[in-house]
């Protein structure tokens, strides 16, 4: 666990990595929420009747997701091709706890870093909206689960980009596998016929995970459930990556 | 101590290792030879665990590498390919490695001295040349102070100093009673610091052989004779089992006769001798005699390709 800690730490990418995700989800958050009180005054009604007041505070989790799990693949494949994962293995030849620490370290620092990162975003949008009277309570209803569970959704993909770069050990081909499952998959369903594309859909990765990040009904699956859906996907990645993890020469 | 066993491995349809079995003993250094894809660095990786055998066993100290608890006091290992994370400080990286046994720190700047890389151990790895890869590497084989030492290549890209310190460090690990195993394709290298050599071509064994013997074995007995009578004592000399070649006039190749005999032979007869000289190969001749075999294999299947 220490080892993996001093590894997470001790390499620049990964600094540059987290910084990027905790400007995102500030940054982006701030800046949306600058733009859309600046323009409330020129907005008509049904404008002012489809904003919702947490969109734009969660606007930077869209980017930071990007460097979450990149990193996450990176973490396991850069020892790949580093050879790095020679001496982790010569060290811990019995290798599953090398996986484990990495995706219980990676789980807590992205925890970590991110809840705060969500509740900033947060709570700097809401002052800024306050201004127009705009602004919702931490308090009020799907609000706090949103916040938060933005940061578990963030640490999710995390773990997800871990699994997929333990399966493909190849940083080019884990970043690659990342954002087709994640980001080009669900377009792509577009060709399936409607009603297919409409059963299908919600279970994807991307989807089920960002209920969690929905204030407003409608959604196939439930918050929670869309976010089970999602870490059964990670685990599963995870899982079949120990199963070759042990198998694979190095 | 590293124990093989009918050790195999095959890569696809390509059997890189081939039935290895071999005995590498405490208290002395061990030289690992073979021409470059005899399956060197594969037989050190199968004793790591990195690899799995295709068939056959390897355990050092009595266990299978997996098996140990905590291996890295058991066995310390410097691969030859880098393992090391280019964006990583030297220090980090070690510390990482301390880290999985609980070594402490002042352990991994106890070897960052050691190994002479103090000025640079918070310079990332990726910046590091050959030799200094090498040192830390070797750093790293030696951070859990263990029995048996493990080495792919180790003079590889050191400068003569660094060459220097490597030999002693070696015999001073197997003076302690530790079990030392070396591989490298410096013959020469080989024959200042090994004391029992393991001799591999296409991943079959060769020789398991002291170095002494493996270098008289090779040379075959020959004695260079320079006289001033040279043509009467070839005359003398030759007989069953004994051959005599003139190199040059006055010069004379035996063989199958020892400097003694052949000195005796002379005084018996009273020829005047100039030279009298036991002629051992080289360990690199030898060497090359042993697995020529195998390389004229390879490069014919070259020609033939092309």
């Amino acid at each position: 666990m220490r080892s993996e800690w001093t590894k997470l730490w001790s390499v620049r990418s990964t600094r540059w990595s987290l910084l990027a995700a905790f400007g995102f989800t500030v940054g982006i958050a701030a800046i949306a929420c600058a733009v859309v009180s600046h323009h409330w005054p020129h907005m008509d009604l049904r404008e002012r009747a489809n904003f919702h007041p947490l969109e734009p505070n969660l606007a930077g989790v869209q980017l930071a997701q990007l460097a979450i799990g990149v990193l996450g693949v990176l973490i396991i494949t850069a020892e790949y091709s580093t050879g790095m994962i020679r001496a982790s293995f010569t060290a811990v030849p019995k290798r599953l706890p090398v996986l484990w620490a990495k995706a219980v370290i990676f789980a807590t620092v992205t925890l970590g870093l991110m809840l705060p990162a969500v509740l900033i975003a947060f709570f700097v949008g809401e002052s800024i909206f306050s201004g127009r009277h705009i602004n919702v309570a931490f308090g009020a209803p799907h609000i706090a689960r949103a916040v938060i569970g933005a940061a578990l959704y963030l640490t999710v993909v995390g773990l997800f980009g871990l699994g997929l770069g333990a399966i493909v050990r190849n940083t080019a081909g884990g970043i690659a596998s990342f954002a087709a499952i994640m980001f080009v998959l669900p377009p792509l369903m577009n060709v399936l016929p409607t009603s297919w594309n409409n059963a299908a859909s919600p279970y994807l990765p991307l989807a089920a995970g960002e209920a969690i990040l929905s204030t407003t009904p409608g959604n196939h699956l439930s918050p929670w459930v869309g976010l089970g859906l999602f870490l059964g996907y990670a685990v599963a990645a995870i899982a079949l990556a120990a199963v070759l993890l042990v198998r694979r020469d190095t | 101590m590293i124990e093989a066993h009918g050790l195999t491995k095959d890569y696809g349809d390509k059997r890189a290792v081939d039935g290895l079995t071999f005995k590498v003993e405490p208290g002395i250094v061990t030289g690992f030879l073979g021409p470059n894809g005899s399956g060197k660095s594969t037989t050190m990786r199968l004793i790591l665990g990195l690899d799995a055998p295709t068939a056959g066993t390897v355990t050092v100290n009595g266990k299978l590498y997996r098996q140990h608890i905590a291996p890295l006091h058991e066995v310390g290992a410097l691969l030859e390919a880098r393992s090391v994370h280019t964006g990583r400080s030297a220090y980090n990286h070690l510390l990482a490695l301390a880290q999985t046994h609980g070594i402490p720190r002042s352990r991994v700047n106890e070897l960052i001295d050691l190994v002479g890389l103090h000025d640079v151990a918070r310079k990332r790895a990726g910046t590091f040349s050959l030799g200094m890869g090498q040192r830390l590497g070797i750093a790293a084989a030696l951070l859990g102070d263990p029995q048996t030492v493990m080495l792919d290549e180790p003079v590889n890209g050191l400068d003569p100093e660094g060459i220097h310190w490597i030999r002693h460090l070696l015999k001073g690990l197997a003076a302690e009673g530790r079990t030392v195993f070396v591989s490298s394709h410096l013959m020469s290298e080989m024959a200042l610091t090994a004391d029992h050599l393991i001799v591999v071509g296409r991943g079959r064994l060769i020789a398991d052989t002291g170095v002494e013997e493996f270098v008289q074995q090779a040379s075959g007995n020959v004695v260079r004779v320079r006289s001033p009578q040279a043509e009467e004592l070839r005359l003398v000399l030759e007989g069953q089992d004994v051959t005599v070649v003139a190199v040059e006039p006055g010069l004379l190749e035996v063989h199958g006769l020892s400097a003694p005999r052949i000195g005796e032979a002379a005084a018996e007869h009273g020829f005047v001798l100039h030279e009298l000289m036991p002629q051992q190969v080289s360990l690199e001749e030898a060497f090359m005699d042993l697995t020529r075999d195998d390389v004229e294999f390879k490069t014919g299947e070259v020609e033939a390709a092309a």
